[in-house]
């Protein structure tokens, strides 16, 4: 099924970043290239691997020759090289796109001086930060897991600091802090488990957990942990100023793969790992979770007066369908669970990297984002103003939207299993949605009086271009939503069979 | 891909492209855009009228795009999609014609006919659908494309207007997705078809399949402006003259009496229908609409605002037609309707955007003898108006016909009574201003006189209202000719056991 010639090009997707965030650092001129070039091989080397599965099979690499329980490894699988998709495709667009930021912020001669400084940080940090992304999809042990946690955090609070201003550094201290205690939880809970169980590696672990009260409370504390990194009712009070104070791109970043990562990780634990000990009311609790966050995340999305903050509530509202999935997921096969989950975080990702890039279009142009002055943007910025509305129907899983196809499994299960109000909650979160959405949009719409004596900045196509284009993506996800299927259901369990047939104990 | 399958796609993308492209020109490009739009229109209706060949003579158009287990994109041609998509593309024709005229000069005209070609590539998309899912998703659409129309003005109160046509939209859209998935969770995945759904279902399930169907009828009953989900309707009048046209004749509330038809014929079947026992519910709510509108047109003075009260009743012809789905003769007045009414209420709004664009004429009282300004269009809001009353030979005495005979055959006197009723209230509110018009003379000034010229008013604005009137009385004259839309009704029903 797998051989280690073939599987050494799991490796790339963590090795590339990291060499390119590396030389970032160490040169002054290029860095933009450097991050370019990484992001494009990325891209490519993502694709292979998912080339490389439909015809090989998911695979394994040991890092060094060493097998588990003693080694690194790091495994592909479908949702895992789906969730690389698309930290690759929104990553490649992000870079562009900053790119197109910096030079903007850059070309104004009264701060060149700053921001020639910022974009001197951003490029390494964002490497650094893909790199543990990558990392954490492909790692295969819950140490290895912790350690790209951590460069997470470490490269992704800087990266929320980078603009200078007060509010963002108070922000970005609240989140390092945050996402300290996060992963100090989970380490908490990796001690527990490694003390129980003697193992570290994902696939062992699955078959060692049993429902015994160290395992219970080790799948609590690291329960906790990834719920505070991924900003879960009534977790979620440090994510709205630390995406909306940032710099554009780097909400991007934030909102778009950052979040993911964390919730990734946590619905392996539940759903492969600790399958067997989840009790259908803890499940129900987390469902209850998300169905609080649509809604108080909704309302506080309508209430907003500045775009950025509503978009970050916005996302806030959104993680909550991720975890309206944990209940309905008991009562569909894994494959189907799975799905589900990667079509709301590959839609979101799209779109809300395309609202924030829209929002800081907006910033651009406007100098400012209040919702209630956005008077005329449509005619000056038809593309970006186009970028949004797209948005924002994929945002309200409107077909054909990749959400839609997840709201839909979600209501079918709902009504198979008898459990109706969830499908009041589906609803009624798209509905929430419509309304900041177009709450924003219906400002652009107004035909501003008297002469728009306003500064007419015109974008670069790389400011404009990368939002339309995602926010296109996210809408026909799902038209290609058979290949997105095929895909996820790449979890054959002969994997693990194949490792113990290598003589462990 | 074979070539009916082309025939299908280049149906959607013969106003799509146009509109794309529209979109990406200048705004000062505005012989292009107009070459454009009538390429566009011309090149649809023909190969409208090669795939109702097709149809006629027994040829299968489909296509298929499966999504994921369960859901699948279909769009296909039968008899009724044809009907639905020959209305759409000749008014689309008109309404362009037109719209070129009425916004002569006036901003963000490329926004305005982008989104225009994009309502009715939707349309036609919902035209197509060839199961809910697809039905759901150009539905969805529609109302995505009509409200940048809707707010076209940017004004304040066209802004609030837009707020409330999308509150309206998409709440029903989201009672559509859930009695559609619920549905499909019971039946399972199911086509259009003429049989509706096997009637096993109904001993185990009957009573949710009564609920969905009710939730089903909400979900398309807010654009077809049943009373009470009609509130959006009048206020959307503040939208140009050709989107109101567009919307009231074509696109978003015949998109919903056509939803309903799907529903009655197509998903839930006559027979399941009559076994469940939810008809009279839904013939009352139609009945009450009929009624309730033509009262609340009664008072009012702003023209426009009458004409949409109008709508509200006039559409619920063909929800009445359908609730009587076991009489033959009831549904073939109420399919008719939707491409009478679509003639009848195009041309009085045509009319309607004349006056004002002509003489600043909004309201009613200031009609009086406007005919003498302006014969042309008064003799065509003539007909129309007349037509609406049901006076023989127009379009809208054969639909009337048609379901007083449904009626009297089903044994529903009281339909007949509904029926009686509605055409004096619809004399009531449109005689005198037929009066006004024709009889009354001048008093004063006319409110804001903008074009002065060879004609009564500009060339463009008064060829698609004479052409719509000529259309509603020939189609009326010659009903039984091969060609009527009555001829092509008959031949729909024919495909049902009724």
């Amino acid at each position: 099924m797998f051989s280690s010639d073939t599987a050494v090009w799991i490796v790339f997707p963590v090795i590339l970043p990291l060499v390119a965030g590396l030389l970032c650092f160490l040169f002054k001129r290029g860095t933009f290239g450097i991050a370019l070039a990484a992001a494009i091989g990325n891209f490519f080397v993502v694709s292979f691997l998912i080339y490389q599965m439909l015809v090989y099979g998911p695979m394994r690499c040991y890092i060094g020759g060493w097998h588990p329980p003693l080694g690194i490894s790091l495994r592909s699988d479908g949702p895992a090289l789906l969730m690389l998709l698309m930290t690759a495709a929104t990553g490649l667009a992000i870079t562009l796109y900053a790119r197109g930021y910096f030079l903007f912020r850059i070309s104004d001669p009264l701060r060149a001086q700053r921001h020639k400084r910022q974009q001197h940080y951003f490029w390494p940090l964002w490497m650094l930060l893909l790199t543990g992304l990558n990392g954490l999809f492909l790692s295969a042990d819950i140490f290895n897991l912790y350690v790209t946690l951590e460069l997470i955090a470490i490269s992704a609070a800087p990266l929320a600091a980078l603009s200078g201003k007060p509010a963002s550094l108070r922000a970005s201290y609240r989140y390092l802090l945050i996402s300290l205690i996060g992963s100090l939880t989970y380490l908490l809970g990796v001690v527990f488990l490694y003390r129980s169980c003697g193992v570290l590696d994902l696939a062992l672990l699955q078959n060692l957990a049993g429902n015994r009260l160290a395992i219970t409370t080790a799948l609590v504390l690291l329960t906790v942990g990834l719920m505070l990194k991924t900003a879960l009712v009534p977790l979620h009070f440090w994510l709205p100023p630390a995406h909306a104070n940032a710099l554009a791109p780097v909400s991007v970043i934030l909102s778009a793969l950052v979040v993911k990562a964390s919730f990734y990780l946590l619905f392996r634990f539940w759903f492969e790992i600790f399958a067997p000990i989840i009790s259908l009311s803890s499940l129900n609790f987390m469902g209850t979770l998300g169905a609080l966050a649509i809604f108080w995340g909704a309302i506080q999305a309508m209430r907003q007066q500045r775009l950025k903050l509503m978009v970050a509530y916005s996302t806030v509202s959104q993680l909550g369908y991720l975890f309206v999935a944990f209940p309905l997921s008991m009562f569909v096969d894994g494959g189907q669970a799975w799905s589900i989950v990667v079509f709301i975080a590959l839609t979101h990702a799209c779109a809300k990297s395309a609202m924030f890039m829209v929002a800081g279009n907006v910033y651009l142009h406007l100098g400012h984002d209040r919702i209630k002055s956005l008077k005329g943007v449509r005619s000056s910025q038809p593309i970006t103003v186009f970028a949004y509305g797209i948005a924002g129907v994929s945002l309200m899983g409107l077909p054909p939207s990749g959400a839609f196809i997840a709201k839909w499994m979600l209501l079918s299960t709902s009504f198979a299993s008898l459990q109706y109000w969830w499908a009041v909650v589906i609803a009624g979160g798209s509905l929430l949605a419509m309304i900041y959405v177009f709450r924003v949009m219906s400002n652009f719409f107004v035909i501003p009086e008297g002469e728009s004596s306003k500064k007419n900045v015109s974008l670069s196509p790389l400011l404009e271009w990368p939002p339309l284009i995602l926010a296109l993506i996210s809408l026909f996800l799902g038209l290609i939503s058979p290949w997105v299927l095929k895909i996820v259901l790449y979890k054959d369990s002969g994997l693990f069979a194949q490792i113990f047939q290598g003589g462990l104990p | 891909m074979n070539s009916g399958q082309l025939l299908l796609v280049s149906i959607l993308l013969s106003s799509f492209i146009p509109g794309i492209i529209i979109f990406c020109l200048p705004e000062e490009k505005h012989r292009l855009r107009t070459l454009l739009n009538f390429c566009g229109s011309i090149v649809k209706i023909s190969l409208v009228l090669v795939m109702n060949a097709g149809i006629y003579y027994g040829h299968v158009f489909e296509i298929r795009l499966p999504l994921i287990p369960g859901v699948e994109l279909l769009l296909s041609g039968d008899p009724l999609s044809a009907l639905f998509t020959t209305l759409s593309s000749v008014l689309w024709l008109l309404t362009t014609v037109y719209a070129v005229g009425y916004l002569e000069n006036s901003p963000n005209r490329s926004h305005f006919f982008g989104y225009f070609s994009l309502c009715v590539t939707v349309t036609i998309g919902i035209a197509l659908a060839g199961n809910l899912v697809t039905f759901l998703l150009f539905y969805e659409m529609l109302t995505l494309a009509t409200y940048p129309l809707v707010i076209h003005r940017g004004t304040d109160k066209s802004l609030r207007a837009g707020r409330n046509y999308l509150m309206y939209a998409f709440s029903g859209g989201a009672v559509f997705l859930v009695a559609v998935v619920w549905l499909q969770a019971i039946v399972g995945p199911m086509d259009f078809s003429a049989s509706g759904f096997s009637p096993m279902y109904l001993t185990s399930h009957g009573s949710v399949l009564t609920f969905i169907f009710i939730l089903l009828i909400i979900g398309v009953g807010v654009k077809a402006a049943l009373v009470p989900l009609h509130g959006w309707l009048p206020q959307a009048m503040v939208a140009p003259a050709p989107v109101s046209a567009l919307l009231h004749a074509v696109a978003v509330v015949k998109a919903g009496a056509f939803g309903i038809v799907r529903i009655v014929l197509d998903v839930y079947g006559a027979h399941n229908l009559l076994l469940m026992g939810v008809l009279p519910l839904l013939s009352a709510v139609a009945a009450f609409t009929i009624i309730y509108g033509s009262v609340l047109a009664l008072q009012q003075d702003d023209l426009k605002r009458r004409l949409a009260y109008s709508t509200i009743s006039q559409v619920s012809y063909i929800a009445l037609g359908m609730s009587m789905v076991d009489q033959q003769l009831a549904v073939i007045g109420g399919l008719v309707h939707l491409v009478h009414q679509g003639l009848m209420k195009i041309t009085l709004f045509f009319c309607a955007g004349n006056l004002a664009e002509t003489l600043g004429i909004h309201r009613i009282s200031e009609m009086r003898g406007v005919a003498r300004r302006m014969p042309l269009t008064m003799a065509a809001f003539s007909i129309a108006a007349l037509g609406m009353i049901g006076i023989p030979p127009t379009v809208g005495f054969v639909s009337k016909w048609y379901l007083g005979l449904g009626g009297l055959a089903g044994g529903n006197w009281w339909l007949l009574v509904v029926l009686v009723v509605s055409s004096l209230l619809n004399a009531w509110y449109f005689l005198p201003i037929l009066i006004y018009a024709w009889f009354d003379k001048q008093q004063g000034a006319w409110p804001e006189e903008l074009y002065v010229g060879r004609f009564e008013t500009r060339l463009m604005l008064l060829v698609p209202p004479l052409v719509t009137a000529f259309i509603v009385m020939a189609a009326g004259l010659v009903a039984n000719a091969q060609i009527s839309p009555l001829a092509w009704v008959r031949f729909i029903v024919r495909g049902y056991t009724l």
